[in-house]
């Protein structure tokens, strides 16, 4: 409750950062609007020459786009934002202020940038998704329903341990954002399903960087490919990599002295 | 109207000083001092990318990933379909994505990120100051970035060739003229992202701008597929328009995929988007400069 108290907060105080700039919502909508015309193009391209991928019908990678873009828009509102200023604060030494305050720490960080016109990206995605679920046809059932949301949660518990990981590297190492900046450019990758990719690359965008987990396993469970495998593993990993992340967050912090003390 | 004195006005008067040596060769003292100046320019880039090495393999990184993506969805693709997509074969598309990635990364420039900055920041002020047009030093810093991580880039593609498999069927001529192809589809390039970078003189939301060109760029230079796949409607206005002669086109020369007729038709649409390039970066340039205030100065 009190998570949920203070995300509200700094939602609020996003929004009235950004209501000086409204012009922005204009310009984000155009960018995700452009983001999703390049997915559904290349999709037109490719789906004119055959009629599945992987084994993914048209309308299946299109709901496949719809959490991609879903899943992008909750890694931009929040997790991003707010690890880039974690690593910032780190370098200049002002975590020291947020150290003081009366909640924990972790939890400070990380939801206390937001960039709220990144929300447009994740009512997108909920769109897309929606509309290739409507041109599916196939009825999906409260257990599919509640596995996708379950998976959906776990996708981004994933991705939120994993940011703050690296994230949290910036306590020993100063270039941290670098290798944000390659986790973004890895994510494209999450567009096309993870099956597509030979072995040695599926491997990769499992466990080195969970784009499987955040997007593919999702829309599997859509689209009735789930395996009890999958689900199970998406779970479990969730779970390690968030106690996991947890552990790294307070044996970084022990090791942080202050850039300004 | 700009006054005589104004810092703007002497800008714009400076390009036609400066831009003279490019398109008048001939002048065999303007050639000299042109390569000096490079040389020193390149020297300083050099120095300054030395420090950004990082910057450097997350670009080339996004370089190669891409490329990689469509590949791998092309070879996907042939392998549904049994065999052969639109006449291309699996390890043709191989060969067609892994020059497409190199003619894309000899071809990328990064101009309008950089122009943003410059304007925002002021620190176009510096450069108008100078008796060279500026020009010049993003030529000198683009190059010097590309000797630098060619070889790296080289080294990928041979790791890449060797995963995927790809087969080309060389044409003496043709691998002989992809090379001034590459470089007017370089030139080409770069002068039209160099003029979209000046679109921050007018107004502070470039990226919107960029992204709308990268788009087309990605679907219009033939980095999704092949030209040849699209319907016809889109392949004439690829044609039509500067995009399938800043990227394809070479890649089209290399795979042997032309003949010496529409090798010949290719050149003059490049030396025709040239010419074209140069008149309106230089109507842009005295225009912006014009409407450039630099905060502080």
């Amino acid at each position: 409750m009190n998570t949920l108290r203070l995300l509200w907060t700094f939602l609020r105080v996003g929004v009235m950062g950004e209501a000086a700039y409204r012009i922005n919502f204009i310009v984000q909508l155009f960018q995700s609007l452009l983001g999703l015309v390049t997915a559904l193009g290349s999709l037109a391209v490719v789906f004119s020459y055959t009629d599945t991928l992987a084994g993914w019908r048209p309308d299946e990678v299109v709901a496949l786009v719809g959490v991609y873009i879903l899943v992008g828009g909750v890694i931009g509102v929040v997790i991003q934002p707010s690890m880039e200023q974690l690593i910032e604060s780190v370098h200049e030494g002002t975590l020291d202020f947020t150290l003081t305050k009366p909640e924990d720490a972790q939890l400070l960080v990380s939801i206390r940038a937001v960039d709220i016109w990144e929300i447009l990206n994740i009512l997108l995605g909920l769109g897309v998704l929606g509309v290739a679920l409507i041109k599916l046809k196939e009825a999906v059932g409260i257990l599919q329903a509640v596995e996708f949301g379950l998976l959906l949660l776990a996708g981004g518990v994933i991705v939120y341990a994993f940011w703050l990981i690296l994230a949290t590297l910036s306590f020993w190492f100063v270039r941290v954002e670098n290798i944000l900046v390659i986790f973004q450019s890895l994510y494209e990758a999450g567009r096309w399903p993870v099956s597509m990719y030979p072995g040695w690359m599926r491997f990769g965008l499992t466990f080195l960087v969970p784009v499987a987990f955040a997007v593919t396993v999702p829309a599997e469970a859509l689209t009735g490919r789930l395996t009890a495998g999958s689900a199970v593993g998406a779970l479990g990993l969730a779970l390690a990599l968030l106690l996991f992340s947890r552990l790294f967050w307070k044996v970084g912090l022990r090791n942080y002295s202050g850039a300004s003390a | 109207m700009p006054s005589k004195d104004d810092p703007a006005s002497m800008g714009a008067d400076m390009l036609v000083i400066s831009v003279q040596p490019v398109p008048t060769i001939g002048l065999r003292a303007n050639l000299i001092g042109l390569k000096d100046l490079y040389s020193q320019l390149m020297k300083t880039a050099f120095a300054a990318m030395l420090q950004y090495r990082a910057a450097l393999v997350i670009w080339m990184i996004s370089q190669v990933l891409e490329p990689v993506i469509y590949l791998i969805v092309w070879t996907s693709v042939t392998q549904a379909s049994g065999g052969k997509v639109g006449g291309y074969t699996r390890s043709d598309f191989a060969a067609y994505f892994l020059v497409l990635m190199l003619v894309n990364h000899l071809t990328y420039t990064w101009i309008m990120y950089e122009y943003d900055y410059r304007v925002r920041q002021g620190s176009l002020s510096a450069s108008l100051l100078r008796p060279i047009h500026p020009i010049h030093s993003d030529i000198a810093d683009n190059l010097s970035s590309k000797i630098v991580s060619t070889p790296g880039l080289l080294l990928v593609s041979i790791v890449l060739a060797v995963i995927f498999r790809p087969t080309i069927h060389i044409l003496p001529w043709a691998t002989i003229a992809a090379v001034p192809a590459i470089v007017l589809a370089f030139l080409v390039r770069f002068l039209i992202e160099w003029m979209l970078a000046l679109v921050a003189f007018w107004t502070t939301r470039v990226n919107a701008i960029n992204q709308m060109y990268f788009v087309v760029l990605l679907f219009l230079s033939g980095q999704i597929a092949p030209l040849s796949l699209y319907p016809r409607v889109v392949q004439v206005v690829a044609s039509v328009l500067p995009f399938r002669w800043m990227v394809s086109f070479p890649v089209e020369l290399i795979l042997g995929n032309l003949t010496p007729h529409q090798a010949l038709i290719g050149f003059a649409a490049q030396a025709g988007w040239l010419a074209a390039a140069l008149f309106c970066v230089r109507a842009t340039w005295r225009a912006g400069v014009r409407q450039y205030s630099a905060v502080g100065a």
